[in-house]
């Protein structure tokens, strides 16, 4: 196969996301239900080339600068998809509000192509480019509600400490680069386990790296972005960052970490975890005093990233598969808790307090089940998908000896379970502070159900998922 | 034919596939096609149950009935499941128990009917699932799986103070079983590799590796058995859970705590329980006594049979745990099968008595709706047939020669004094002080005069009332007087059980 079509999904989705971007600004004043649907189509397409495609082995292309592997074309089709679901939750949010926001698709779809790109990267550069590409996207996405002064403070607070981030991420390239003399993560490799004088300048390297990774998943201490972006963003905004750019985040992760350091996981790994327990424990302490949905929901993730980095910080295949099972039945849990709110919502208010749940399960007995399951599900009770992610971390950090650090996380996992807790007590136990049904239209309700469903189901048999994760991991060494 | 059908998982999932059934197809019915719907799942999955019984060979030791699907491959997790003489008994109660609490609730509940039905068969499910599984990871599933009914039911149905009580009910059982995970995933490392929990009782482990695996595992079992000082979310639960909640609770969650001492924590780290266990009688002298005191305390009745319960329940982990000590002080390990026995006959027979007598609790709260002793008195003026159910009841719970109380307290103390007499002697007070508190609340609200005007116009028992009450009736005098049936039973098993703590683990 050529260089080129190994890319074939990027370059299509590149094409289409310009397609749509003359759509819209030539549909003059007809509805931007047509950009939807261009961009709708978009991702199918990308997504039906990503699943044609999908390699049983590791090809290296365009001099070392992009690797597709299982473990990429995966990750890609679940980013596609959670894009995808994200689209239909948009949709009807800015239906309700009677927003024009076609701007909303094609940021998207460009974020996306960025996605892609990091998550095929074999190079530092095609991981700077990657990441911004999508990030630049995604500050865009945040300012997009001009209007709102907190939309605006987000963006800047995204912006600069984004911006920061990316020069120390850069910082720790040049420093492997000035050792190594090479950017492309196979070869680096090799470098990384050399041990003489110059390992100390790797670990350096290691540490300004790790900084910007940690930035993109939104970990302790380099989470302060993330609660007031979650808040400040519109709420599909909010879905969008919150759900495929962590997939992106977690394959940055394992490309850098793994396939460039993995002579250095000695050191990577006992920096990830401080970070881990912090992200942890801060993210479940301060989730509990929130009144804010968005800024609880914000929270929690910073504390299933930290889970997310114990299944990263055993530094084996077995330790990678659990997390990227792990960061997949986030996603896609998350998606469905924004969705809830999107659902709440109507043209007049956001239901971004957490007092909007108020009687949900007597309002719609139906959604307040769905709820209830996601709920339960990111707090890790089983039978649903988030006690697996939970299990499979947990088991992998044993395997690795850290016995000490699984009996940390799950303490700190039941102070997390109080506040997820607190939304199943309002939406069951407490009477509705109003009685009007529920406004939404009926693609997003099957949208939002199918995933509540996927994550009871996933509760249920979660052995085929788990088989492909182990599958997508095994280049990796044990 | 019979025994070529996988009856056993009939008996898990016909309840919960009932219970999903009333829950969503419930909503479009009318209240009473509900409540016949779930009485009708609850009776088959009785009758499911009494096959198990009918086809059971008290002579094996060996797992019965069971069924071996893989269920994720990638990790040797299997749909493992079994039954031995420990599971039986307590799977009998659990769909024992449903059938009253459907019967319990039918007039009672009127908000949110097929809901309550459903979660309480959902939960009758999962609980058979615990007491079930042969696999790890599956014990843990359904062992978990459980809270989320029982917090619906507490919350939605509860008292006025039930958000309090049902998030303290599942955070505390929650602390505890998170820490039994590590402790199983540790397992599955030692293992090389292995959920299946027979290959955990065959697993060479260090003494400090099984202190570590013990504690682990009793602060899961301890929290729900509960053993005092881990039992404060119990009363709670108790007062603001609705009567079948309370049964439940009482009758059959409680025992959860106790299967699991018997099918992890001995067996695991035995070496661990033999070097703790003055530590585990002293907990469960504390359990019998102090919490007597306490329980003669109380002005509520629900509150008071709560702490009977616990009470009760240090019984139950006496008789577990004092096996090392007979056979240190004997010598030999024959004494020990009686302790052990004598725990699951107080197991079973708390399980009728405690849900009987929450069950009269909640005939008086339908009346009156209060559960303060004060607010009764005279009670046998107008209700003489209830009365007389609940003295019987009263008497079981305080070890009346000729009631199930009696037979697993005697057992107990019996195989006390084979280790030693000081410790039958503080095991014994529970005779006297059971009495004590459980009779003079019966005095209270029964005998006297009627100072409340709601008292006055009570009615007596209906004859829905009056069956619930028979049925509860029959097992606590049949075991009272011949409890060979359950004796034999799980013999063999405990036998076995008791065989396997006698050798040491150590590598």
């Amino acid at each position: 196969m050529t260089d080129l079509s190994l890319i074939i999904p990027e370059l299509s989705l590149l094409t289409l996301a310009c397609g749509v971007l003359l759509i819209d600004v030539f549909r003059g004043r007809a509805p931007d239900a047509i950009t939807f649907w261009a961009a709708v189509i978009s991702i199918l397409v990308t997504l039906v080339q990503v699943s044609l495609q999908f390699p049983d082995r590791t090809m290296i292309a365009f001099f070392g600068t992009v690797k597709i592997d299982p473990m990429g074309a995966a990750l890609k089709a679940v980013a596609l998809t959670l894009v995808l679901m994200s689209f239909f939750f948009a949709r009807d949010h800015f239906d309700k509000k009677q927003e024009e926001c076609s701007e909303f698709y094609i940021l998207s779809l460009f974020a996306t192509i960025g996605m892609l790109v990091l998550i095929s990267a074999n190079s530092l550069l095609t991981v700077y480019l990657g990441l911004e590409l999508l990030s630049l996207s995604l500050y865009s996405m945040v300012a997009m509600n001009r209007d709102s002064a907190q939309s605006s403070e987000a963006a800047m607070k995204y912006f600069i400490l984004g911006a920061l981030a990316s020069g120390m991420l850069l910082y720790g390239i040049s420093m492997l680069y000035g050792v190594s003399g090479t950017l492309q993560l196979d070869q680096l490799v090799a470098y990384s386990e050399l041990i003489d004088q110059k390992r100390i300048l790797m670990v350096f390297g290691v540490v300004f790296i790790i900084v910007g990774i940690a930035f993109k998943l939104g970990v302790v201490p380099f989470h302060m972005w993330l609660p007031d972006v979650y808040q400040g963003a519109a709420t599909p905004v909010t879905l969008f960052i919150g759900t495929a750019p962590k997939i992106a985040a977690f394959a940055m992760a394992i490309r850098v970490l793994a396939d460039g350091l993995q002579g250095l996981a000695m050191e990577w790994s006992s920096m990830l975890i401080i970070l881990a327990v912090l992200s942890i424990g801060i993210g479940n302490i301060v989730a509990i005093a929130q009144t804010n949905m968005k800024r609880m929901l914000a929270y929690s993730t910073i504390a299933h990233m930290g889970f997310l980095l114990l299944g990263v910080l055993a530094a084996n295949n077995s330790g990678y598969a659990s997390a990227m099972f792990y960061v997949i039945i986030y996603a896609l849990t998350t998606t469905g808790a924004f969705g809830a709110v999107i659902l709440l919502s109507r043209s007049d208010t956001d239901a971004d307090q957490i007092s909007d749940f108020s009687g949900l399960a007597k309002r719609s007995p139906w959604f307040g089940f769905i709820m209830l399951v996601l709920m339960f599900s990111l707090a890790g009770v089983p039978p649903f998908a988030g006690f697996w992610a939970k299990w499979y971390v947990l088991k992998e950090v044993v395997a690795a000896g850290y016995v000490w650090l699984a009996a940390l996380a799950v303490l700190f996992s039941i102070i997390g379970a109080y506040y997820y807790l607190r939304i199943v007590k309002l939406m069951y136990f407490d009477e509705a502070n109003e009685v009007q049904h529920l406004v939404a239209s009926q693609d997003m309700k099957l949208v939002l159900s199918v995933n509540g469903l996927v994550i009871f189901l996933l509760g249920l048999l979660p052995g085929t998922l788990m088989s492909a994760c182990v599958i997508a991991t095994i280049s990796y060494s044990s | 034919m019979l025994a070529d059908l996988p009856i056993l998982s009939l008996c898990v999932w016909v309840p919960i596939i009932g219970g999903l059934w009333v829950v969503f197809a419930g909503s479009r019915m009318s209240t009473n096609a509900v409540r016949n719907n779930a009485l009708v799942f609850s009776i088959v999955a009785f009758g499911l149950t009494l096959l198990l019984w009918r086809y059971f060979d008290n002579s094996v030791a060996a797992m019965q009935f069971t069924e071996k699907l893989s269920w994720i491959a990638q990790f040797d997790i299997f749909y493992h499941i079994g039954i031995d003489g420990i599971a039986l008994p307590l799977i009998l109660l659990t769909s024992f128990t449903t059938v009253l609490i459907v019967l319990a609730g039918w007039e009672a509940i009127t908000d949110r009917v097929n809901q309550y039905m459903g979660a309480f068969l959902i939960l009758e499910g999962l609980m058979i699932g615990v007491f079930i599984a042969l696999d790890a990871v599956l014990f843990y599933v359904f062992w978990e799986a459980m809270l989320i009914p029982m917090f619906l039911i507490i919350g939605i149905w509860g008292g006025p103070g039930r958000i309090y009580a049902t998030i303290k009910f599942f955070l505390y059982t929650f602390l505890g079983s998170v820490f039994m995970l590590v402790a199983l995933l540790y397992l599955y490392r030692q293992t090389n590799g292995s959920f299946a929990i027979a290959d955990m009782h065959a697993v060479l482990l260090t003494l400090p590796q099984q202190k570590w695996i013990f504690v682990a595992f009793l602060l899961a079992f301890a929290v729900k058995v509960p053993m005092w000082p881990v039992h404060t979310w119990l009363p709670d639960a108790h007062v603001e859970a609705p009567t079948g909640g309370s049964v439940v609770l009482a009758a059959v969650m409680l025992k959860m705590g106790g299967y699991g001492f018997i099918r992890f924590s001995l067996p695991i780290a035995t070496d661990a329980a033999a070097s703790l266990n003055g530590m585990m009688i002293g907990l469960s002298l504390i359990a019998i006594v102090y919490i007597g005191f306490v329980a003669l305390a109380q002005e509520d009745m629900k509150k008071l049979i709560a702490y009977s319960s616990i009470s009760h329940m240090g019984f139950v982990t006496l008789g577990f745990f004092i096996c090392f000590e007979i056979y240190s002080e004997t010598g030999s390990w024959a004494g020990a099968v009686m302790g052990i026995e004598g725990g699951m006959v107080q197991m079973i027979s708390h399980g009728f008595i405690s849900a009987a007598l929450f069950l009269c609790v909640g005939v008086m709260y339908d009346r009156v709706h209060s559960r303060q002793i004060g607010d009764y008195g005279g009670v046998v003026n107008t209700m003489p047939r209830f009365a007389a159910f609940m003295m019987l009841f009263a008497m079981a719970n305080a070890g009346l020669p000729g009631t199930s109380g009696f037979v697993g307290e005697f057992l107990v103390i019996l195989s006390a004094f084979k280790a030693s007499f000081w410790l039958a002697f503080f095991a014994a007070t529970t005779l006297i002080l059971g009495a004590a508190y459980t009779l003079w609340m019966y005095k209270r609200v029964i005998f006297g005069e009627v100072t409340n005007a709601a008292v006055k116009t009570l009615e007596d028992i209906s004859m829905r009332e009056n069956a619930i009450l028979i049925a509860l009736v029959i097992p606590v005098l049949i075991l009272g007087v011949w409890p060979a049936p359950l004796l034999d039973m799980m013999h063999v098993t405990i036998a076995q059980l008791v065989e396997q703590l006698s050798h040491s683990k150590l590598p």
